[in-house]
C-alpha cells in the first residue's frame, strides 16, 4: 500500500539478504524465532495514527528513507571519540555499541566483579545459544508492536548481563550506544537482556548518542528482570542529535520485594519514543519512575509508560516532567493498571509540563485502571507556564526578565536531575541545559556560585 | 442533610420500582432499519420535506458507519433489525388539550413513578413536557411560557410550527456525520424538545421532561434542542426511569445546546433507567451524544449529571468554548452496581480566548461495575488565557469492581493553564468505624459517606433533584453494602 522508500517493504526485503549475517543463524530455534518475528512485522508493519498507542505520534518522517542495516563491526570511532560522552569523573564499567555492534576496544571492564556475567548477545548467540534460548523466546515485549517486531528479526547485538546472587556493583555498567555513518541512513537494532538476581544490586546506564551527519534509526528493547529483593537502577540517557530517529522500549519484570528505579532523560533526537513497562508479578514490589523531556525546534519526543501490579502490596511512584520550546512537542502516556488480586497497591503519578513558546504542543494522558478496591491511587498532570508572581519576585530583586525565566525553568527541570544518584552526571546533565536556555552562561554563575 | 437520610433498609428490600409496563395500546411499526422506515417514521410526523431529506442523509451516512469500540465497556453485538424504530401511544389521535383529557392510565403510570404530574408542576412550579414512548402527551405551563416569548414545546411540534428556527440550528452542534450513534439518532428520531429562549429573557421556571421508556422492543430515539439567545438563561432539567424488561434496549439520544452572547444553560439530568438485575440480565444501553456550544461571547454552559441507571452508559457532554471568556462546567456522579458498566465523562474544547472550565467528576463502582472517566481537555492556538481544572474521583466499593480514568490532555497555547488530578481510594475503616461508634448502621454510614463524595456535585443539582439524587444512591447501592 506505502510506496515510501523506508516502508516497511524496504526491511521486508532486506530480510533475506541479511538474514546469514545475524547472530544466531546456525542455530535453528533463533531462526525460527526471527522468522516468525518477520512474519509478524509483516502483519503489523510501523504504527499508524489510526493505533490508540501512536495517536499523537506520526512515524510517516521514519519511512520517508531506507536505513541501512551495519551486519559488520566497523572501527572508525577512537577512544578519544567515547571517552567525552562519558562525564569526567564517573568510574564505571564501560561498554561500547556502534553501529549495533559491541566494539571491545572500546569497551573497558576491568572493574567487573566476579558476581556478573557481562557479555555481548551475538557473542553468547554465537558460543552457547542454548543460554539465551528461553530468555528471548519469553521475552514479553517480543511482537507488541512493528517495532519490536523489527528489532527482534533484524537484532545485530546488544548487552547480556546477569548478577549472581548477593553481587553488589560499587560502579555502574555504562552501556553507550552511539551509531552513525558519513555516508549513509544507518539503522542500529540492539537487543538486551539484563538480570539481576536474588539480593543484587547494580546500576545501569543506557546511553544513546549518534556521530555523523546522516539520519539515524535506533531501535532498541531492553529487558529486565530484578528478582527477589534485588535492586536495579537503571538510567536511560537519549541525547542523539536532531537527525535521529529513536524508538526504545524497556520491559521490566519485578519480583518479591524488588526494587526498580528508571529514569529516562530525552533530550536529543528528531522524533523519540520510549515505552517503559514495569510488571510487579510479586508481592511487595516497588518501582519507581522519573523522567524529563526536553524538546526545542521540531523535536518530537514521546513516554509511553506502563506499571501493572499484579500482587498485594506493590508501589509505584512516578514523576515526569517536559520542557517545550519553539515548534516542539511531546506526549506523555501514562498508564497505570492495579489488577483484581493486587490489594494494598500504593501508586501516583505525577505529570509537570511547561510550554514555553506559540507553537510548541503537549499531548498527556494519564491513566489509572484499578480493579481492586482496597488501593491508594492518585495521579495528576499539569500543563502550565512560569509563574509570573515568581519572575516578579525575581525582577523585584534586581534579576533580569530573562535571567529570571531561565532560573525558574532551569529550577523546573532539575528537580528531576537531582534524582539521579551519580554525581558527575548530574553536573554534567545541568551543563548541557544550561547550555540550551539563551542565558545558560549567566545563569551558571548562580547556579554553581563559582562564574 | 436530613433529606438525604434515607431508610436503607427498605432500599435494600426493594426491587427497582419503576419496574411496570403499563398496557396501552401502542401504534407500532414493524422491526427493522431502511429508507423506508425513515420515510415513514417522517409520513407519520408530518414533518416539511427538509426534514426528510435531512434524515436520509443521516441514514445514508450511518450506513457508512461502524458501531464504535474504543469505550471501556462490554457490549453484546446490537442487531439494528431488530428494533422498532417508532411507537406513539395510540391515544395521541384525540390529541389531548389539558390534563384532564390525557389518558387516565398515563396518569396512572407517573403516581406510580411517585411523580403527581398535576400536584408536582403546581408545587414545584416546574413546567412537564412529558414523553411517553416518543410521543409528549401532555404539556403544562404553556400560557405562562409563551407570555414570556419561550419556546418549549415538543420537538415535533417545533418542525412544524418553527421549521426556520429548526433549520439554522438542528445539528449545527451535533452534525449527523458526528458520531455512528448521533448518526442512527438523526435518521430515526422519534420526538424530544425543543426550548427557545428570546433575547434578554429569564426563563420563569425550571423546564424539565421525563422520558420513558414503555412499549417493548422500542429503541428511543430523543432529540433535545435549546437555544438560548443573547443575555438569557434557562435551566433544564431531564430525568428518567423506565420499566423492568429482560431485553436490552437502545437509548440512543442526541441533545444540542447553543448559547449566544451572554446566555447561560444549564442542564442537569438524573439518569435512573433500568440498569439490568443483579446478575446483568437486562437493562438498557444508554449511548447519549450531549454537547453544548458556547457561540456567544461570555456564555456559559453548565452539565450536572447524576448516572445511577443503565447497564451500559456511554455518554460525554461537551462544551465548546468558541466565544470570548465563555465558560464549561461538567458536574458528573455516576454509580455502577452489579453488572452495570459506564464509560461517562467530557469534552472541554476551548476555542475562544479566556475560556474557562471546571470538570468534577465522582465514579463509584460497586459489586462487579465497571467505571470509566474518559474526558479531553484541548486547547486550541487561539485560546489565549484559557484555564481548565479537572478532578475526578473514584470510590470502591468491594473487590469485584472496577474504577478507570483515561483523561486527555492537548494543548497548544503557551498561556493555557490546564490542571488535572485523580484519585482512587475505598470507604475508610476509620471513617466507619467514627460513625459505627455512634450508633449509625453500617449501611446508613456507608450512604452517608457516598453522599459526601457526591456532595460537590449534588449542590449543584436543583432542590428537588438533589434529594431525589440522594436518595437514587441508596437505592442503586442496595446489596453493595456490608
Amino acid at each position: 500500500m506505502t510506496t515510501a522508500a523506508g516502508s516497511s517493504e524496504f526491511y521486508l526485503a532486506q530480510f533475506s539478504a541479511a538474514e546469514n549475517h545475524l547472530p544466531g543463524h546456525d542455530a535453528p530455534w533463533a531462526t525460527a524465532w526471527r522468522r516468525n518475528a518477520l512474519d509478524r512485522f509483516r502483519e503489523l508493519g510501523f504504527p499508524g495514527h489510526r493505533d490508540e498507542d501512536w495517536k499523537y505520534t506520526s512515524v510517516k518522517a521514519l519511512e520517508k528513507q531506507p536505513f541501512d542495516s551495519v551486519l559488520e563491526p566497523s572501527s572508525h570511532l577512537a577512544l578519544t571519540d567515547i571517552e567525552r560522552l562519558i562525564p569526567a569523573g564517573v568510574e564505571c564499567i564501560r561498554i561500547v555499541f556502534v553501529n549495533g555492534h559491541f566494539s571491545r576496544v572500546l569497551s573497558d571492564t576491568a572493574a567487573m566483579p566476579a558476581g556478573a556475567e557481562v557479555s555481548s548477545l551475538a557473542t553468547k548467540l554465537r558460543d552457547e545459544p542454548a543460554a539465551v534460548e528461553s530468555l528471548l523466546e519469553n521475552s514479553p515485549t517480543v511482537f507488541r508492536n512493528g517495532f519490536g517486531a523489527l528489532n527482534a528479526a533484524f537484532m545485530t547485538d546488544g548487552i547480556f548481563i546477569r548478577l549472581a546472587p548477593r553481587t553488589v556493583l560499587k560502579q555502574p555498567i555504562w552501556l553507550l550506544f552511539i551509531s552513525g555513518d558519513q555516508d549513509r541512513a544507518i539503522t542500529s537494532q540492539c537487543r538486551n537482556v539484563i538480570v539481576a538476581d536474588t539480593d543484587s544490586q547494580a546500576t545501569i546506564v543506557e546511553h544513546y548518542s549518534t556521530t555523523g551527519g546522516k539520519a539515524t534509526f535506533t531501535n532498541s528493547v531492553t529487558s529486565i528482570t530484578v528478582n527477589d529483593n534485588a535492586r536495579v537502577t537503571h538510567i536511560k540517557l537519549q541525547q542523539e542529535n536532531t537527525t535521529g530517529f529513536h524508538f526504545s522500549e524497556i520491559d521490566v519484570t519485578q519480583n518479591r520485594d524488588s526494587f526498580y528505579h528508571s529514569h529516562s532523560v530525552a533530550l536529543g533526537a528528531a522524533l523519540a519514543r520510549t515505552d517503559i513497562r514495569v510488571t510487579l508479578q510479586a508481592e511487595g514490589a516497588e518501582c519507581r519512575l522519573d523522567g524529563l523531556y526536553m524538546g526545542d525546534g521540531r523535536q518530537h519526543v514521546d513516554h509511553h509508560t506502563r506499571i501493572d501490579h499484579l500482587k498485594p502490596h506493590g508501589k509505584s511512584t512516578e514523576y515526569y516532567k517536559g520542557v517545550l520550546n519553539g515548534n516542539a512537542r511531546a506526549v506523555f502516556n501514562g498508564k497505570v493498571v492495579v489488577h483484581e488480586r493486587a490489594q494494598k497497591t500504593d501508586s501516583s503519578q505525577t505529570n509537570r509540563n511547561l510550554l514555553l513558546s506559540r507553537n510548541s504542543e503537549i499531548d498527556t494522558k494519564p491513566e489509572l485502571e484499578i480493579y481492586a478496591d482496597d488501593v491508594k491511587c492518585a495521579h495528576g498532570a499539569t500543563i502550565g507556564q512560569l509563574d509570573d508572581d515568581a519572575i516578579f519576585y525575581l525582577r523585584s530583586r534586581g534579576v533580569d526578565e530573562a535571567l529570571a525565566r531561565n532560573l525558574l525553568t532551569f529550577a523546573f527541570v532539575d528537580d528531576v536531575i537531582r534524582r539521579i544518584e551519580i554525581a558527575p552526571l548530574r553536573k554534567q546533565l545541568e551543563q548541557t541545559i544550561l547550555n540550551r536556555l539563551p542565558a545558560g552562561t549567566s545563569l551558571r554563575g548562580l547556579v554553581y556560585n563559582d562564574a | 442533610m436530613a433529606s438525604i437520610k434515607y431508610d436503607i433498609n427498605t432500599a435494600v428490600d426493594q426491587r427497582y420500582k419503576h419496574g411496570f409496563v403499563t398496557d396501552i395500546e401502542a401504534d407500532s411499526i414493524e422491526p427493522g432499519l431502511n429508507e423506508d422506515i425513515v420515510r415513514l417514521i417522517s409520513r407519520k410526523k408530518n414533518e416539511p420535506p427538509f426534514m426528510l431529506e435531512w434524515r436520509l442523509k443521516a441514514f445514508r451516512h450511518w450506513k457508512t458507519m461502524q458501531d464504535p469500540a474504543w469505550a471501556h465497556v462490554r457490549v453484546e453485538p446490537i442487531n439494528y433489525q431488530d428494533i422498532i424504530y417508532y411507537s406513539a401511544p395510540k391515544s395521541r389521535d384525540n390529541g389531548p388539550k389539558s390534563l384532564d383529557e390525557v389518558d387516565p392510565k398515563l396518569l396512572e403510570t407517573y403516581e406510580k413513578l411517585g411523580i403527581p404530574l398535576h400536584e408536582r408542576a403546581a408545587l414545584a412550579g416546574v413546567a412537564v413536557d412529558a414523553v411517553f414512548d416518543s410521543v409528549s402527551v401532555a404539556t403544562t405551563f404553556k400560557d405562562k411560557l409563551a407570555e414570556a416569548g419561550v419556546i418549549f414545546c415538543p420537538f415535533s411540534d417545533a418542525v412544524r410550527d418553527h421549521p426556520e428556527l429548526i433549520q439554522q440550528y438542528l445539528g449545527s452542534v451535533v452534525p449527523y456525520t458526528d458520531n455512528f450513534y448521533a448518526a442512527l439518532n438523526s435518521a430515526v428520531f422519534s420526538d424530544g424538545s425543543f426550548v427557545f429562549i428570546p433575547k434578554g429573557v429569564r426563563c420563569p421556571m425550571e423546564l424539565s421532561t421525563y422520558f420513558r421508556i414503555n412499549a417493548r422492543n422500542t429503541g428511543q430515539f430523543e432529540r433535545t434542542l435549546i437555544i438560548a439567545e443573547d443575555n438569557s438563561h434557562v435551566s433544564y432539567l431531564e430525568g428518567c426511569t423506565a420499566p423492568m424488561r429482560d431485553e436490552n434496549q437502545l437509548h440512543a439520544a442526541v441533545v444540542e445546546l447553543v448559547a449566544l452572547d451572554n446566555a447561560k444553560i444549564k442542564y442537569s439530568t438524573v439518569q435512573n433507567w433500568y440498569p439490568g438485575d443483579e446478575n446483568g440480565r437486562g437493562g438498557i444501553y444508554n449511548f447519549v451524544t450531549k454537547r453544548g456550544d458556547c457561540r456567544g461571547v461570555n456564555s456559559k454552559i453548565s452539565w450536572t449529571q447524576v448516572e445511577t441507571g443503565s447497564a451500559i452508559t456511554w455518554k460525554y457532554p461537551s462544551c465548546v468554548l468558541r466565544g470570548d471568556n465563555s465558560v464549561g462546567e461538567f458536574y458528573s456522579v455516576a454509580l455502577t452496581n452489579n453488572y452495570q458498566q459506564a464509560d461517562t465523562g467530557t469534552k472541554m474544547i476551548h476555542i475562544g480566548k479566556n475560556t474557562r472550565s471546571t470538570i468534577i467528576s465522582k465514579g463509584i463502582s460497586a459489586g462487579h461495575g465497571q467505571n470509566s472517566y474518559r474526558g479531553l481537555v484541548k486547547v486550541l492556538k487561539g485560546a489565549d488565557g484559557a484555564r481548565n481544572y479537572t478532578q475526578c474521583d473514584s470510590l470502591l466499593i468491594g473487590d469485584k469492581c472496577g474504577a478507570h480514568t483515561f483523561p486527555y490532555m492537548e494543548v497548544t497555547n503557551p498561556t493555557a493553564i490546564v490542571e488535572h488530578e485523580a484519585s482512587t481510594s475505598k470507604i475508610s475503616e476509620d471513617q466507619l468505624f467514627y460513625c459505627l461508634q455512634r450508633g449509625i448502621s453500617r449501611e446508613d454510614a456507608v450512604s452517608l459517606i457516598v453522599n459526601g463524595f457526591c456532595k460537590a456535585v449534588f449542590k449543584e443539582l436543583p432542590m428537588e433533584f438533589a434529594v431525589e439524587a440522594g436518595r437514587l444512591m441508596s437505592v442503586s447501592l442496595e446489596g453493595a453494602v456490608g
